[in-house]
């Protein structure tokens, strides 16, 4: 028996409180002060918060001049200069454009911010109409009201081999070479024809075949009407637009233009056909491993060597035709992605259906491969509204060369004014592209939902 | 009672058998017609081309590589002056290019990796910092912040005179940078291959080490001895040699810096911006291939023993790098093609000299166009390359 027992006699202290968990001590003490790592973090973020959120507050807001109308305002001053962005607006956003036809531009951003907006907004209705207008009437539209229609047209086909503008004399109806379009319908109905002959002849449905290829040139024949007509407008050169006009016309040539071309790109890559397989493999490898710059010198000054002797090609088309091929390759990878993405079971339900190869991909598979790849569509698209910055490079003015040119404006020398030009084109790039981002996790989030548990 | 009445289906008539509609016809038709069409457009180029170059009067061929260049390029690496060749020239824009990209890769990869894992900081002010750094610089043209850091941030640095020092091993001025030179004495040459024997070494070491984990099981301080061997090695040769290497300090003299390794604002400019901006997009890329591995893989890791940081080691990394490594190799590329926005700042990078001063004084618009576009393919086709051998060591093993 041990006598070795020890009893307690007074009562335990009770235990500390915990610690707040809840309230905004608590998710302090949870978030930020967790551990002497964490506290250092926290000290180092605030240093760093310190350091950059003030300065460009006041350089933005409280610092900034906000108003006059020359440099003298904004001498005083060590933020901003906002007058001269002001005073240079009209040039950041139309470039030269004449000022008494910058209605034009303005109706054409307004038609297009309408049909996109039609577009991206999944609720709206009507999106394969809206489509039809986005991606075949709006460039045409476009074309015609920034650079003012009226273009000449001279021969299509038969001409080449007819004289018919001989035999007319450039005669003239409406403002329409006459020649020219008695050579387009002759044209249109002997192709027509040739189709539907060969097609019977192989046994197909030479019927469809004529139809379809008369329905093309009845479409490209309305273009070209549309950029024939004489509207009296007063023509503006492609050297006179600058600014963000632009920057829009470039990136959203680039995605219109690259969109199909870059299906048609990633279709071929899948296909079983070496040849098409091959060239489609060859096409994009070769665009994507070379810099956008190297492209763009390729089309200003590689291209004019490789056509006929006697075609010049505008600037900006030059810059659009290099845009175009470069966004194709990286699309075509995007949309390849997207057809990876869709099980065998689906192609060979269709097939087992009776669908052809076209049916089954414009109804079947197509459509499940865009929509997955939505976000990487508007990725491509974010990358390639920055990339038009590079245009600058082959002298064009974009928004971003706009602004540096205007930097050397002795009139608005001011120690700020580089500084403000950034702060301005900072502000514009970084609303567009984080505004487009933000709509593809939208979209993302959307597409995904049934995915979702 | 059944009343069912045979019918006889009438036979089938035999297909008209429609040429196109047969698959072996159909293929050798759209082959040969994208065959004929390339052959069509390639002619097409071709014979414009010809025509143009002879109505031009331009030579075409290499020759013009062996003439003399006569200008001065801002930034050599190797010796160069203004009657070396246009071959010399096209030789400086690479390792100009290289340069900079390889600094640049080096810079973005820690960048990218500092940022992404501070994106997933259970430190809310930490993560919200890097979450704003990645969309500030992603939403940003790179030729918008590269004309910032130019002539913006370098050119509003002080003066020589004034200039920001960093210990005095750099200074920062509106001209650039300045950097102590290190002094190579003799025997520098033996920790040089010091340094070599402790990377070898180290690399024998891991070997050795992970066949002995294999075969009985025992773990090895692996990664304190290769740190050891390859920072230890140089080290005690170092001390061993009698201290050879010393630094020549840059000093102001007048109105500028006398000694020192200066850098050109150009490079320091175009440096500082590929790397924040790749470093951007790396980020988000770290982020999503950790936020990629199941949870329940570093649970299991945590219910079988292993502490935190060996989870991290061997349970998360090696999944998420699997994840991390394609789109890391084609933001190595990028930034490898981005570096050619060079041009626009007028540092002397192989676009720059080559497709824009070479081509303006030359006017042989093919060739070097077709030179620059190749000398990038071959960088773009190594580097992929490179990284498609070291992913499909790291790849899932599969059946």
């Amino acid at each position: 028996m041990s006598d070795a027992v020890f009893v307690r006699k007074e009562i335990v202290p009770g235990a500390p409180p915990p610690l707040a968990v809840g309230g905004l001590l608590g998710w302090m003490r949870r978030n930020l002060f967790s551990g002497w790592f964490n506290i250092l973090m926290t000290a180092i973020s605030i240093v760093l918060i310190v350091l950059v959120v003030p300065p460009l507050i006041r350089f933005y807001f409280t610092d900034a001049a906000w108003s006059g109308d020359s440099r003298e305002a904004c001498l005083g001053h060590s933020g901003a200069c906002w007058p001269f962005v002001k005073a240079k607006f009209g040039q950041f956003v139309y470039g030269f454009y004449p000022i008494a036809e910058r209605w034009r531009p303005n109706i054409v951003f307004a038609l297009g911010a309408f049909l996109m907006a039609g577009l991206l907004i999944p609720r709206a209705p009507l999106k394969r109409l809206n489509a039809i207008l986005f991606f075949a009437v709006f460039p045409v539209v476009a074309l015609v009201l920034l650079g003012g229609g009226n273009f000449t047209l001279n021969q299509f086909i038969i001409g080449r081999i007819i004289p018919l503008a001989a035999l007319l004399q450039g005669a003239q109806f409406f403002g329409l070479t006459v020649s020219f379009w008695l050579d387009f319908v002759l044209s249109a109905i002997a192709i027509s024809a040739i189709v539907f002959f060969v097609a019977r002849a192989l046994g197909a449905d030479g019927g469809f075949a004529g139809r379809t290829t008369a329905a093309l040139f009845a479409v490209l024949g309305l273009a070209l009407l549309a950029l024939d007509i004489n509207f009296g407008l007063v023509p503006v050169e492609t050297r006179q637009w600058g600014g963000l006009l632009v920057t829009l016309v470039v990136s959203i040539t680039g995605i219109v233009t690259s969109l199909p071309l870059g299906i048609l790109l990633a279709l071929g890559r899948r296909s079983h056909l070496p040849a098409v397989r091959i060239f489609s493999v060859c096409f994009i490898e070769f665009w994507r491993g070379v810099p956008l710059i190297t492209v763009l010198f390729f089309a200003t000054y590689m291209l004019p060597l490789f056509l006929p002797g006697g075609l010049t090609i505008d600037g900006l088309l030059r810059a659009l035709i290099g845009v175009t091929l470069f966004s194709a390759a990286y699309m075509a990878e995007v949309i390849r992605g997207g057809l990876q993405a869709i099980p065998k079971g689906q192609t060979e339900a269709a097939n087992a259906l009776g669908l052809g190869y076209w049916q089954t991909m414009s109804k079947i598979v197509m459509p499940q491969a865009l929509t997955l790849v939505i976000p990487g569509i508007v990725n491509n698209f974010i990358g390639l509204f920055k990339d038009t910055t590079l245009v600058m490079i082959v002298a064009l003015f974009d928004l971003l060369g706009q602004i540096r040119a205007a930097f050397s404006d002795p009139a608005w020398a001011t120690p700020t004014t580089l500084f403000t030009g950034f702060a301005f084109a900072g502000v514009i790039y970084f609303v567009f592209c984080f505004g487009m981002s933000r709509y593809s996790m939208f979209v993302e989030r959307r597409t995904s939902a049934g995915r979702r548990r | 009672m059944s009343d069912i009445t045979e019918t006889r289906l009438p036979a089938a008539k035999p297909s008209r058998g429609s040429l196109l509609t047969d698959p072996r016809t159909r293929s050798i038709l759209i082959q040969g017609t994208v065959l004929v069409l390339v052959c069509v457009a390639l002619w097409f180029f071709i014979s414009n081309g010809r025509a143009n170059l002879a109505a031009r009067n331009i030579q075409t061929g290499f020759g013009f590589l062996d003439q003399q260049a006569g200008f001065d390029i801002s930034q050599t690496l190797i010796a160069y002056s203004d009657n070396a060749s246009y071959g010399r020239v096209f030789l400086i824009g690479l390792l100009n290019t290289l340069l900079v990209a390889g600094l640049g890769v080096i810079f973005a990869t820690i960048i990218g990796f500092g940022v992404g894992i501070a994106r997933l900081s259970p430190n809310w002010l930490v993560s919200k910092l890097a979450e704003v750094y990645v969309e500030v610089i992603r939403n940003l043209p790179l030729l918008f912040q590269i004309l910032f850091w130019y002539l913006g941030v370098l050119a509003a640095m002080p003066a020589a005179r004034q200039s920001l020092s960093f210990f005095g091993l750099a200074y920062f001025n509106n001209r650039g940078v300045v950097l102590a030179r290190p002094l190579f004495g003799d025997g520098s040459g033996i920790i040089g291959l010091a340094l070599l024997a402790g990377i070898v070494l180290a690399f024998i070491v891991r070997r050795w080490a992970h066949r002995r984990q294999m075969r009985t099981g025992q773990p090895f301080p692996t990664i304190k001895t290769m740190l050891a061997l390859i920072f230890g090695l140089p080290l005690v040769a170092y001390a061993a040699t009698g201290f050879p290497i010393s630094l020549e300090w840059p000093v102001l003299r007048g109105f500028n810096f006398a000694g020192g390794i200066r850098v050109i604002p150009e490079f320091v400019a175009l440096l500082l911006a590929l790397s924040t901006y790749t470093g951007g997009f790396i980020a988000e890329i770290v982020r999503a291939g950790i936020q990629s591995v199941n949870r329940g893989q570093s649970e299991a890791a945590g219910s079988l023993g292993l502490r935190p940081g060996p989870t991290l080691r061997f349970v998360v990394v090696p999944q998420a790098l699997r994840v991390i490594i394609p789109p890391l190799t084609s933001q190595y590329l990028n930034l490898i093609k981005n570096s050619s926005l060079a041009v626009a700042i007028g540092y002397p990078d192989f676009f720059a000299l080559f497709a824009g001063t070479t081509l303006n004084q030359t006017g042989q618009a093919i060739e070097i166009i077709a030179m620059t576009m190749a000398v990038y393919l071959v960088i773009s086709l190594i580097i992929s390359g490179l990284m498609n051998l070291y992913n499909q060591r790291m790849a899932l093993v599969e059946r």
